[in-house]
């Protein structure tokens, strides 16, 4: 009698805990083999989109913390970006280097939570504990400087909304003295793990040309050998005075991937040091008065203040009819914004460009002929965050 | 590194015909064709030994009900080689289909299903063309100017049926549009008055 073979449908999510968010994969099966992925995804749009074409330009940037919600700055910060480079805006150096700080630090939550997760995902139970009290104190340094430990809210269009508090450098500083021991341990307890390379290593492989076929960015396209960051090859703010290395992995599986994003936080550890040495004192958002709101003292002292000040906050700015596609490295990889104005004070489209779209499209041709346990591998590697792909 | 002005050059020299404008802003050259020739323009983009656009970065699509030609399709791509990046667009009539990319860019499945799904434009030859980012049965499509901020369904749990429900939009407030036109502008009508 010959062998009979039947797939089976699986529904993988979307309510699973290694589905990282609200992921629905349908997997067809032979055995344990998987035939085919159909991600479903949509179960978090909230229609970003839509609701910033009604809102006004600063109504728009806490849209962008609920995005990619574990690296909520790198986010505004593309935003930020277009808006100046229509209006033209110089932003203060000050203002410059606390972005890149904040961003740096963005980066670290990022990869924190994607190495700690991965390894959860595929077994290892300690690292999530350590890496979350990180975590933690990376975002109260978020809170003491906007006020909130996720949704930031803190870039504007032409700097940041204040200073840093008293004290805080000094504190970050003490971090970075610490924190690369941390990554020591987590390495300890990974890079060598004999169990955590036989999940990872030689799973789910993306060659270099279909890295750019796919559209990948970030550490998915660096795990293939291509030496791309946009903060080298299109710096943007101060970066380009900043000396850091671009880590790039070799063979494109998943344990490669794993030590890109973890030489990227000794890397971003390096960057904060250079930050808290090189910031200079000054201004931390343009002077000019149509786009920052006046200070408290203005306010109360000067009429002209109180009207700016009110029209801000109700009109908003302005901004002249143009289009632009301006993109920053965010944690995940490329994320950019096009934006077009129409000279009024909402933006009449903005189109969001997640990373993490692109690679969950991938999911089908990155499982195919693995088995059904090296789906979470592959998932947990390709670092989605579900705010970002849904929007 | 070659400059962008050459570059420009060299893809107006490569795509005379096909060109309807050209202009180089914020460093990126934007080119605008006509429909038919998005294939071939793309097709020459990523092979030509001069370009190397080898990654569609994004697409999507603009809204412009007032026009006759409703809707402007873009494209961005990205040269890793040459560090560059190109903006492409092509407007199209509300009910005219697009060649689908996914030949060329594997990645532009998902992009044209958004695409369908937010305003509802169809692509030729796309092998999968599902609606992506919507609920399950949605109807409409959301991004389109015409369709309103609220939508038209809101679900909720009924407690007598057992399950999640959906019914139209119930607001205790209607959606509140503020007029900000600048008081020191003087309003639309006091302008047009003046005028004469």
């Amino acid at each position: 009698m010959p062998k009979q073979s039947k797939t089976l449908n699986l529904n993988f999510g979307p309510q699973h805990p290694a589905a990282h968010g609200v992921l629905r994969l349908i997997l067809e099966l032979d055995g344990e083999i998987v035939e085919k992925a159909d991600p479903h995804i949509g179960l978090l749009h909230r229609g970003t989109e839509k609701l910033i074409e009604n809102k006004t330009y600063a109504q728009a940037v806490p849209y962008f913390d609920r995005l990619d919600y574990v690296a909520p700055m790198n986010q505004e910060h593309a935003f930020a970006l277009a808006i100046e480079r229509i209006l033209k805006i110089n932003v203060p150096i000050r203002a410059q280097f606390i972005r890149v700080l904040f961003c740096e630090i963005g980066r670290i939550l990022s990869h924190i939570l994607n190495i700690t997760t991965h390894a959860l995902d595929v077994g290892a139970l300690t690292p999530s504990l350590w890496g979350f009290e990180e975590r933690e104190t990376l975002m109260t340094f978020y809170e003491r400087v906007s006020g909130s430990r996720l949704h930031a809210n803190y870039f504007r269009a032409g700097g940041v909304h204040q200073d840093l508090p008293r004290g805080l450098s000094e504190d970050i500083g003490k971090f970075c003295e610490g924190f690369p021991k941390i990554i020591d341990d987590l390495e300890n307890l990974l890079t060598d793990n004999r169990i955590f390379k036989q999940r990872n290593v030689n799973i789910g492989i993306v060659s270099k040309q279909d890295a750019l076929d796919y559209s990948f960015s970030g550490v998915m396209l660096r795990g293939s050998g291509v030496s791309w960051d946009l903060r080298k090859s299109q710096p943007y703010e101060c970066y380009d005075q900043l000396d850091f290395k671009i880590p790039v992995g070799k063979n494109g599986d998943c344990y490669d991937r794993y030590l890109c994003r973890i030489e990227e936080m000794r890397e971003s550890v390096k960057i904060i040091n250079q930050c808290l040495r090189l910031m200079p004192t000054g201004p931390i958002k343009t002077m000019d008065g149509k786009i920052s709101p006046p200070t408290k003292e203005e306010i109360k002292n000067s009429m002209e203040a109180l009207i700016h000040h009110f029209k801000l906050f109700t009109e908003g700015y302005r901004v002249d009819k143009d289009d632009i596609y301006t993109c920053v490295e965010a944690p995940k990889g490329e994320f950019g914004v096009y934006l077009i104005s129409d000279g009024s004070n909402k933006p009449y489209k903005c189109k969001i460009r997640a990373p993490g779209f692109s690679h969950l499209q991938a999911m089908d041709y990155l499982i195919k002929g693995h088995m059904l346990a090296d789906v979470p591998a592959v998932l947990g590697s390709l670092d989605i965050v579900f705010g970002e792909i849904d929007r | 590194m070659s400059k962008i002005e050459d570059l420009e050059k060299k893809i107006n020299s490569e795509l005379t015909t096909k060109i309807k404008e050209s202009k180089i802003k914020h460093d990126q050259i934007y080119i605008s064709i006509n429909s038919e020739d998005l294939i071939e323009t793309i097709m020459l983009l990523k092979t030509n030994e001069y370009t190397k656009f080898r990654q569609l970065i994004d697409t999507t699509a603009v809204d412009y009900p007032e026009n006759q030609k409703r809707f402007n399709l873009i494209y961005l791509l990205l040269s890793h080689e040459l560090n560059k990046r190109i903006i492409l667009n092509f407007f199209i009539n509300e009910n005219q289909q697009v060649p689908s990319l996914t030949k060329i860019f594997p990645s532009a499945n998902w992009m044209e299903r958004e695409i369908f799904d937010m305003y509802g434009i169809k692509f030729t030859d796309h092998p999968d063309l599902r609606r992506i980012l919507t609920d399950y049965n949605f109807e409409g499509y959301p991004l389109r100017k015409d369709f309103p901020l609220t939508g038209h369904n809101e679900v909720r749990y009924s407690e007598d049926e057992k399950k999640v429900i959906y019914e139209p939009v119930k607001l205790e407030q209607n959606y509140r549009n503020f007029d900000y036109e600048s008081p020191w502008e003087g309003t639309k009508y006091i302008k047009d008055q003046t005028k004469k």
